[in-house]
């Protein structure tokens, strides 16, 4: 019976949009779908998306679900996880809202902060553990049953248990939690000890009280779609895409819904990365531009950088590997506007999607970049994306831009849209140059892949202002987070502080801690029940200077027996990332970080190609004037999915389809390659 | 020739960028916690000319977005003075009195060369762990001069054509009580000045010196037109705030800070005539840092004004000479943070008198820098704790004030417990939040904090230095004054307050004893009886504030189980508004 399952759906729950893509590995067919997003129940858009998909037939023969999320994001966002209390060392009931003493914005000192545990629920009890893992005062058990059933009397639902120094020796938190589970009516406990052993107590209790007030959240949601995807005939495994660009079972991501943080956008960039490597196209930038954002990542040698933590909110931060993705404010519905110093500033304030920019006729009169787009003939006034408008208001955009950009600084219309398109694309160049030159690497060997609905109408320019190698449209750029759902291999992330100096390191003990770290993540591998050709680990320290408070991640070889292979290894990363070593300093080992991967069968991406009966005539529509420096200019217009394979569009022209408008800019030449992916690279 | 305003938004994003590169380099690689952790360091591009500041990095310590261009001017006077800049040349001070802030800050001007010919200013600065003087990490509460804060650097020439001079690096490292660290900053501050320089190169190959020429310049003309339009929304006239710092640590007596600021068809004065005169301990500033802590508190009221010297072209400052804020050497500057945070205050009070929701209600107001130090059994070298503490932040027309945020001056995080006690024989016995510290009003101020530091060592030695002990925060606007601060420390006696009530040095500590802070809130917003009452009880539930003071300072009385008594706090309120 399960060998008969071959097909594979990769859902992406968006904001607005929920993404589907569904590819039958054994036929090699493949569709996409977008449906309309349930934000009250995501379960429902979910699978009306697996439906629209697989068809009500082909579920049963669905192999897998894989999923991006936004479940527990949201929650966060609107403070509506579950009802958690926390249990906590004597003197540190506030860590969670007194965070590292921030504050939201520089200037202006205002802002406020709402922690996901209120005071009320934060009860302290009598233990503590030193720095160094001596334990200074026993946990009070009987002071932690108390609490507990105290908390549950309160309404709780959810539990975090976060002692001081429990890096360094977990005892007093495996103490509490005994006690505390004699007592709780449910599973929903999360010890910080054991989703994040690593130094920094309110990184550590944030994200462990976020995780609890998660649990029942994202239980409750994946239980829902377990139970409709089972009625509707589903017999397969699920599987949910984390922060770090992996995928986890349904059984982990109910214990770490933390971990899912950055589920949808992770995603994007793991199908980035996919696409273009199949392409040839090892290095490339990611360029995610949706209504309020732009999000960017850097892929090198197919790889993607991970970060060590993020915040979610301000103060709601997360301490867990994920894939470095950098955002600023210059989204489609960013708002341009002219300051008292009579400088073009775009965003940060967003139109969003609602009232969305002023062409939609909802009540926005100020510009927005999708309007200056729309203007200058960028964007098919009567081929709007996503069907939420039918036509979009060219009068109302027009009226927008003159009265708030080209009337303060002297330009007429059709000026003052190519000077926001100008300013928007040098604020999106500087996020790629930060995320390239700024990290050493050198951007004209790097390839700009745009998705999401509006990236591809700007990679013309920013390959120009940047200096990039060319651009990559992917097939379907408005679904390219599904893809890479159904691309994602599983990964499991661990850490454990050591914090010592590296000529006191036991060679052995790290080898043994290793092993369990690595034995740990294959046994979550083998019990997921996925297909996996191969398992890899990767090893690596966060070392440092002593007296330096940041660390430098450092590989450490296979098989390493001797101290001073880690010293060099420790060298040669830190002159990558600052130009000059240190002479005489001794250095120390803070955190191992052992990672486990397993790897699914790829799927080849030559199946999105373009049908053997695409032709430059069927792909043809009316053309349509864009203004592009100063002038108008007659482009031609095309059905992108309808180009066949070797055709070359010298720009200006512009390529149209469901989920995506590409622009090809005067200069530039977009050339469709044998995946149906276009190239747009200068003319020769 | 004027460039055309597209262009120059791109080209002023990128010189933004180039700033904030150089800040963020700094961060990661330095070895002081306080640039690490705390960020309290800056870099900036300057006129070649002038030394005005064109172009500061967001990423850095605020208060040195005022500072850094009298750092330039002095380094300008340097070069001239040794003959004139090279190409590859860097000069080095820590000299507060003409670069402000205090001895701790050690700031790298360079000069940036395009065709031969000297093109701009970049300029790094950075607060070092330890530059020698009375305590370690260089807050001597006790300072009567400025040898007793630290060993004074002149500006000197770090770097000749490119080559370090060995012989400074050597007089640098030997003046401090952690060379190592003193070592470390120095090489990470001239390697984000060297990646300023590439920057630099990439930019005018890109656009040509002549457009970013024009950009620096129109930039500078813009902000001052900015200022100007946002000085014109306000009524003229004159609007005066006077307030008292605490002590200055020597003599036991409050030291008056006093603004009269008279707004006059788009232009500002600042007049600090009539502050106090110069005083013995280290709360003197110099009138370049005063200028620095007026430019923070502007930053703060007027939130989109750019960070460059164009904005004080329409303000002038009437700052008398031998006052607390126009300090020359050798008077103590040390403790500067607390002058410029109460002058920040002071600043905010008297905008809230012009328009009520422009500025918020003081914040805490007091860094309450801390250190205790000893040396391990068998160790040659010290080890030093030393770390600034939070507090609230004022209520303010959008809501409550931010409870434990940073100072006005600092986007400094704390740092974790956890390293503190990793690298340090101390453990906190309290980190928590000080219930009844905020101002209440309409819109409170955050809360303050308490925190308790238990010495695990046979013996160590500490000092505290703190202001608002007397004088707390104040609300604005009919809102009311957070608690003030308080200090205590153990002896064998049992608990003891300093003399100084928030400063004492030499405090000797012996195994199991603790210091103890209580930080204050920030000041209230608004009259209190108009604050809803549901939020009061809210308060009360989550022990932010104590019933007693629901009823006092609210008007809000409570039923047993901690809802709103409507009639009794009507009655209770009716009478307030009348009183």
């Amino acid at each position: 019976m399960a060998a008969s399952r071959t097909a594979i759906v990769g859902v992406d729950v968006g904001g607005t949009f929920t993404d589907i893509f569904w590819l039958d590995e054994a036929t090699g067919e493949c569709r996409v779908a977008k449906v309309p997003s349930t934000p009250e129940d995501q379960s429902r858009g979910f699978i009306e998306g697996v439906v629209a998909g697989a068809g009500e037939s082909g579920i049963p023969a669905l192999a897998n679900v894989v999923h991006g999320t936004t479940v527990g994001t949201n929650a966060l966002l609107e403070r509506k996880g579950a009802k958690t209390g926390l249990i906590t060392t004597a003197g540190f009931r506030d860590i969670l809202e007194m965070r590292r003493r921030d504050r939201p914005e520089i200037w202006g000192l205002r802002g406020s902060y709402t922690p996901v545990i209120p005071r009320d629920l934060r009860i302290e009890v009598g233990e503590r553990v030193l720095a160094d893992g001596s334990v200074r005062t026993p946990v009070d058990v009987d002071a932690v049953s108390r609490a507990a059933a105290d908390l549950r009397a309160a309404g709780a639902e959810a539990l975090a248990i976060m002692f001081v120094n429990s890096y360094a020796n977990p005892e007093n938190e495996r103490a509490a939690y005994e006690a505390a589970k004699a007592v709780w009516p449910n599973g929903h406990i999360t010890v910080s000890s054991d989703i994040l052993p690593e130094l920094r107590e309110f990184e550590r209790a944030s994200t462990t009280a976020l995780n609890a007030t998660l649990q029942p959240v994202v239980g409750r949601y994946l239980q829902n779609l377990e139970t409709s995807l089972a009625d509707a005939g589903f017999a397969g495994d699920i599987l949910i895409v984390q922060s770090n660009g992996g995928v986890m079972s349904v059984e982990t991501a109910r214990e770490v819904p933390v971990r899912t943080a950055l589920s949808g956008p992770a995603a994007g960039v793991i199908a980035a990365a996919h696409i273009a490597e199949a392409a040839g196209f090892p290095n490339i930038v990611t360029c995610d531009m949706g209504g309020t954002s732009f999000d960017v990542a850097l892929v090198a040698d197919g790889e993607s950088a991970l970060a060590a933590q993020t915040s979610i909110d301000f103060g709601l931060v997360v301490r867990t590997p994920m894939i470095q993705i950098t955002t600023i404010g210059a989204g489609g519905g960013s708002i341009a506007w002219v300051d008292r110093g009579g400088i073009l500033q775009i965003g940060p304030e967003s139109a969003g999607a609602n009232p969305g920019p002023a062409c939609y006729g909802l009540g926005n009169d100020r510009p927005t970049v999708t309007d200056a787009n729309v203007l200058l003939g960028r964007i098919n006034a009567e081929r709007p994306i996503g069907g939420k408008i039918n036509t979009l208001d060219l009068e109302a955009a027009s009226r927008a831009i003159q009265t708030h950009v080209g009337e303060p600084l002297g330009l007429d219309d059709l000026a003052a849209a190519e000077a926001i398109i100008r300013v928007a694309n040098s604020r999106m160049s500087g996020a790629i140059r930060l995320v390239s030159i700024e990290r050493g690497h050198d951007p004209r060997k790097f390839t700009a892949m745009p998705f999401g609905g509006g990236g591809a109408l700007h990679t013309g320019a920013l390959v120009n202002e940047v200096g990039l190698a060319g651009a990559l449209v992917p097939r379907f750029p408005g679904v390219t987070s599904a893809i890479g759902c159904v691309i994602a291999d599983m990964r499991h992330d661990f850490v454990q502080t050591l914090n010592t100096l590296l000529d006191d390191l036991d060679l052995s003990q790290l080898t043994a801690e290793i092993a369990r770290l690595a034995g740990e993540g294959r046994e979550r591998l083998a019990t997921a029940g996925v297909t996996l050709e191969e398992t890899e680990e990767i090893v690596e320290l966060d070392m440092l200077y002593v007296g330096q408070t940041h660390t430098v991640v450092t590989p450490v070889p296979t098989g390493t027996d001797r101290l001073d292979v880690l010293r060099d290894a420790f060298e040669a990363a830190y002159r990558r990332e600052y130009g000059r070593i240190l002479d005489g300093i001794p250095c120390r080992v803070m955190n191992l970080r052992v990672s486990v991967i397993g790897r699914r069968p790829g799927f080849d991406l030559s199946v999105l190609a373009p049908s053997a009966d695409a032709s430059l005539e069927a792909a043809e529509r009316p053309g349509r004037k864009v203004y592009v420096q100063g002038a108008w200019h007659d482009a031609r217009v095309y059905d992108r999915l309808m180009l066949p394979v070797g055709t070359v569009i010298p720009g200006p022209a512009i390529l149209e389809q469901p989920d995506a408008t590409t622009f090809i800019d005067p200069g530039l030449a977009g050339r469709v390659d044998s995946f149906g992916n276009v190239i747009v690279e200068r003319q020769s | 020739m004027s460039v055309d305003p597209v262009t120059l938004a791109v080209i002023k994003g990128r010189l933004e960028q180039i700033a904030d590169e150089m800040d963020v380099t700094l961060f990661r690689a330095a070895f002081s916690p306080v640039i690490a952790e705390a960020r309290d360091a800056s870099h900036g591009i300057y006129e070649a000319g002038t030394g005005d500041t064109l172009i500061q990095g967001k990423e850095g310590l605020p208060i040195f977005v005022g500072v850094m261009s009298f750092a330039v001017k002095t380094g300008i006077a340097k070069a001239e003075a040794d003959g004139g800049a090279e190409d590859g040349d860097m000069w080095i001070f820590n000299d507060p009195y003409a670069g402000g802030t205090h001895l701790s800050d050690f700031k790298i001007v360079r000069p940036y060369f395009r065709d031969g010919e000297l093109y701009c200013w970049l300029s790094s600065a950075g607060h070092w762990h330890d530059v020698g003087g009375g305590v370690p990490g260089n807050y001597n509460p006790s300072a009567t001069d400025c040898f007793q804060e630290g060993f004074v650097m002149p500006p000197v020439k770090l770097m000749d054509r490119g080559v370090i001079r060995p012989d400074i690096v050597s007089v640098l490292t030997a003046n401090s009580r952690l060379p190592g660290s003193s070592y470390g900053d120095l090489m990470g501050q001239i390697n984000s000045l060297d990646l300023g320089v590439r920057r630099m190169d990439d930019l005018l190959d890109e656009y040509g010196k002549e457009t970013v020429r024009d950009v620096f310049s129109e930039l500078k003309k813009r902000s001052a037109r900015q200022m100007r339009s946002l000085i014109g929304d306000l009524a003229d006239g004159t609007y005066s705030t006077e307030e008292f710092l605490d002590n200055d640590g020597i003599v036991d007596e409050p030291l008056k800070i006093a603004l009269d600021l008279t707004i006059d068809d788009g232009t500002l004065t600042f007049d600090f005539s009539r502050s106090a005169d110069a005083c013995a301990g280290p709360i003197n500033i110099s009138e370049s840092t005063t200028i620095a802590a007026t430019y923070v508190a502007l930053k703060h009221v007027f939130r989109d004004v750019p960070a460059n010297g164009g904005v004080l072209e329409p303000i002038t400052f009437v700052i008398p000479a031998g006052k607390i804020l126009s300090a020359v050497a050798p008077r103590p500057v040390g403790g500067y943070t607390e002058t410029i945070l109460r002058l920040i205050d002071i600043v905010f009070s008297t905008f809230s008198k012009i328009d009520p929701g422009i500025a918020p209600a003081n914040s805490y107001g007091t860094i309450n820098a801390v250190s205790i130090n000893g040396r391990r059994p068998g160790q040659s070298r010290p080890w030093v704790f030393f770390s600034f503490f939070g507090g609230g932040l004022g209520g303010h027309s959008d809501g409550d004030g931010l409870t434990h945020g940073n100072a006005p001056i600092s986007m400094a995080t704390i740092p974790p417990v956890e390293i503190l006690e990793s690298v340090l024989p101390v453990a906190f016995t309290q980190w928590a939040i000080r219930p009844d510290s905020a101002g209440p009003g309409r819109h409170r101020g955050g809360l303050g904090a308490i925190y308790e530091i238990e010495l695990l060592e046979e013996r160590g030695t500490g000092f505290v230095f703190a202001e608002r002990g007397k004088f707390p925060p104040r609300g604005i606007v009919g809102g009311g004054d957070a608690a003030a601060n308080f200090v205590s420390y153990d002896q064998d006696d049992g608990p003891r307050i300093p003399e100084m009530t928030s400063k004492a040095v030499d405090i000797r500590l012996k195994k199991g004893q603790r210091i103890h802070i209580e930080s204050p809130g920030g000041g209230g917003y608004g009259p209190a009886f108009e604050r809803d009452p549901g939020m009061v009880a809210t308060d009360v539930r989550l022990g932010f504030v104590s019933r007693e003071n629901a009823a006092a300072q609210y008007g809000v009385v409570l039923t047993a189980d901690g809802t709103v008594d409507a009639d009794e706090t009507d009655a209770v309120r009716q009478s307030m508004g009348r009183a």
